[in-house]
């Protein structure tokens, strides 16, 4: 139980960097803290107690697996993350090549 | 056959790079057959209802232990408002996309956006739809930054922050409605928490579910990336955001959780109430002080979206109807007003009101195109908007709902305002100096403009057969709630 | 003009060692994916890693040779096809994603039918792609006003 509640500590962390810090680098740096929490917290759910990793041995039968739904859940919701990360990165770098400076309070450009 | 909704646009968007190297025009090709066959295989699909829900278990595993893939009226319904305006807006740019520099990376973008948007409709699995859903935002976001400059660029940026926030909200919540009924399956989950309810877990996905979807269809106070990303987008993608994604990955899948999954309560359907009525009032109050025609025509999306959800939180089947039918109709005037302000935009060269002299006489499609559809938004008979909109002024007065009568007529009266306002700075205006160098723009634009703009006539004026076939079985699908199961595992 | 031509001399003779064995390496782990942990996207993280590693040691001009933009375009849109043409396959059974090869027996590198052939699929894409994301912010110079055309990848 302390475990997910420390997940979701770990989401708000993320969450606080991507509001409140103003250089976009440290942004892109939040929500990638933010999308771990929550993969993170998706794996945990998975946990049966005294589980081995769910991977089947030409040796031996195994009485007892974790969940594997849920990893095979996150394996593509890290590759979606790697996506964004990247898409918002490519942004970053043409926005630095544009106005030569990292910080949001002299882009902010766009109002009304 | 269901799947070949989602073949069709993913098989195009992985051969466009290739055909794009051969030879220039065969990308163009590719990316329009794939929109038609899209739009033949949605009409048809409209008969392959009249034997009930069909459903597709992908890979032959059955229905709870695999992914399955669902057609019912509601699905129906979003599958003709994808293909209508994913066929408008691909012809549109056949010309308009010589503006930017690269035509292969639009067209591998529009069809990878075309596979998302078809995918979640048709998606009968929670993570699926999730996937879509991811899908759709990535190639969204790609877009709206497509022409490099500044602007354009802290626009994607804005969207991307709070597009991500939101699609982080939604997997937070099937995280938490995966760890307490262990299936993915839309019709399995429903039938597990009828059976077995905790409601206060229920409660929080239920929050953040309607934050997750509420950021992604930009509903008052969620819609601080709706008035940047809308303009900056090249047109013909403006008209898919406002008129497509925005409806979809908000509004049809906010439906299908809160109706067909959770089941909808008395808590929800005032919530929505609320946020249509802030968003209908916030959205056109906004829109009046606007002189960039872009940036108002996106402020009264949010004002035309409230009306949706309004209609549809009311709750009773009068206001499902009106809902849906406004849903469909905004799709369609909306976008026609985004490829007209692109059109002028492409004439002119300015998105400024101030600053352009009246255009009607050299541009007459466009202008009466443009008449027709703010005609249409402002809601004067017969054409389609004033239909959906007196369905859900009687409804909410059958519901008793005086207060969000009274602001549904007000806000009509005021957005009639505001157009006539762009007609007459935009078109009508005579001005003394002498206009050079405008003229009508190229054919397949013109032609995607009227297309729409029939239509927008067309629905209006067969208003009664249109909404007997195609919008009565979608309210039908929402007013069943959690029957839904019922029928999907039965069936 | 010497950062034009990579690291120095001993980061070069040990790369030419080490950029065959990350391949080997991550060739191994996409093959055994439905044995092991990893499968292809895993894999194939690890071998555009090895290209990277290309570009790092030796200077973008000299990698580039081996491995250049459009070639790492066909190759991906080559792996997306070849996924799409496997999953179209199973139609001939009758759904769409059905596993129509022959599965073995267990524990044997052939067995499970064809998801081998989707652990290859995404290996070529993912692979192609990342190599194109690092190519194209590498490629960026830092600003002295120039080079503002380069297409966005995704």
């Amino acid at each position: 139980m302390i475990l997910y509640i420390l997940c979701f500590i770990l989401f708000a962390i993320g969450i606080y960097c991507l509001l409140v810090k103003k250089n976009l680098v440290k942004k892109i740096v939040g929500l990638g803290i933010a999308e771990y929490a929550v993969n993170l917290f998706f794996i945990l759910l998975g946990y049966r107690n005294g589980g081995e990793a769910p991977i089947l041995d030409k040796t031996r039968v195994i009485a007892n697996f974790v969940d594997p739904l849920p990893q095979a859940l996150i394996l593509t919701s890290i590759v979606i993350g790697l996506g964004v990360t990247a898409l918002m990165v490519a942004i970053v770098v043409r926005l630095y090549e544009k106005y030569k400076t990292f910080d949001i309070d002299e882009i902010r450009r766009l109002k009304g | 056959m269901l799947p070949i909704f989602v073949i069709i646009p993913l098989g195009c968007a992985f051969l466009i790079p290739i055909a794009g190297k051969l030879r220039q025009g065969l990308a163009q090709l590719l990316a329009n057959s794939c929109a038609l066959l899209l739009l033949f295989c949605s009409i048809n699909s409209i008969f392959w209802l009249k034997s009930g829900p069909k459903i597709y278990s992908l890979g032959g595993w059955p229905a709870p232990f695999g992914i399955c893939m669902v057609l019912d009226g509601l699905t129906v319904l979003m599958l003709l408002v994808v293909n209508i305006i994913g066929v408008a807006s691909l012809v549109y740019s056949i010309d308009y996309i010589k503006k930017f520099t690269s035509p292969v990376l639009y067209y591998t973008l529009f069809s990878l956006l075309l596979a998302g948007l078809n995918g979640m409709v048709i998606s009968g699995d929670l993570f699926n739809l999730f996937v879509f859903l991811e899908i759709t935002s990535i190639a969204s976001y790609s877009l709206v930054a497509f022409g490099t400059e500044a602007e354009e660029l802290e626009a994607a940026f804005k969207y991307l922050v709070l597009g991500s926030v939101a699609s982080l909200l939604i997997l937070l919540a099937i995280g938490l409605l995966l760890g307490s009924v262990s299936t993915l399956n839309m019709a399995d989950i429903s039938s597990s928490l009828t059976n077995s309810p905790s409601r206060d877990l229920i409660l929080y996905c239920l929050a953040l579910f309607i934050m997750g979807f509420a950021l992604k269809s930009g509903l008052v106070p969620f819609h601080a990336w709706l008035p940047d990303a809308h303009p900056a987008a090249p047109a013909p993608m403006s008209a898919m955001l406002s008129g497509v994604v925005i409806k979809t990955m908000g509004i049809y899948a906010l439906l299908r959780v809160l109706f067909n999954i959770i089941g909808i309560s008395v808590i929800a359907s005032s919530i929505l109430v609320w946020l249509g009525i802030i968003s209908m009032s916030v959205g056109v109050l906004l829109a009046i002080g606007q002189w960039d025609f872009k940036r108002l025509l996106a402020y009264h999306s949010i004002s035309q979206v409230g009306y949706v959800i309004f209609g549809i939180g009311l709750g009773t089947p009068l206001g499902i109807i009106g809902g849906l039918f406004h849903l469909f109709n905004h799709s369609l005037f909306k976008s026609l007003l985004f490829l007209n302000s692109g059109a002028v935009e492409f004439a002119t060269g300015t998105r400024r009101l101030d600053q352009l002299k009246g255009v009607s006489s050299e541009m007459p499609v466009t202008s009466a195109t443009s008449l027709v559809a703010s005609l249409s938004i402002a809601g004067i008979p017969p054409l389609c908007g004033f239909w959906s909109k007196l369905i859900i002024i009687i409804a909410a007065f059958e519901a008793g709902n005086i207060i969000g009568a009274l602001v549904c007529i007000f806000v009509a009266m005021v957005t009639l305002a505001s157009f006539l306002k762009v007609q007459k700075y935009a078109f009508i205006q005579k001005s003394q100096e002498i206009v050079s160098g405008i003229r009508e723009v190229p054919l397949f634009m013109l032609l995607a403009m009227l297309f729409l703009a029939v239509l927008c006539i067309g629905v209006g004026l067969f208003f009664m057969p249109f909404v007997e076939s195609v919008i009565r079985p979608a309210s039908e699908v929402l007013l069943e709630g959690t029957n839904y199961a019922k029928l999907i595992l039965g069936a | 003009m010497k950062e034009e031509n990579g690291m120095s001399l001993i980061v070069k003779r040990i790369t030419r060692i080490t950029v065959s064995l990350i391949f080997l390496f991550g060739v191994y782990i996409v093959l055994h994916g439905h044995l092991t942990p990893g499968g292809g996207f895993a894999g194939g993280v690890i071998i555009a890693l090895s290209f990277i590693h290309l570009v790092l040691a030796f200077g973008k001009d000299e990698a580039m040779n081996k491995l250049n933009e459009s070639i790492a375009s066909i190759i991906e849109s080559i792996g997306g096809l070849m996924f799409w043409g496997v999953a179209l396959l199973g139609l001939l059974g009758g759904y769409f994603f059905l596993n129509i090869l022959p599965k073995g027996e267990p524990f044997r590198l052939f067995s499970s039918g064809a998801i081998i052939l989707y652990n290859i699929a995404i290996f070529l894409k993912v692979g192609a792609g990342l190599f194109s994301i690092f190519i194209a912010m590498a490629i960026f110079r830092m600003p002295a006003g120039d080079n503002t055309q380069e297409p966005k990848k995704r």
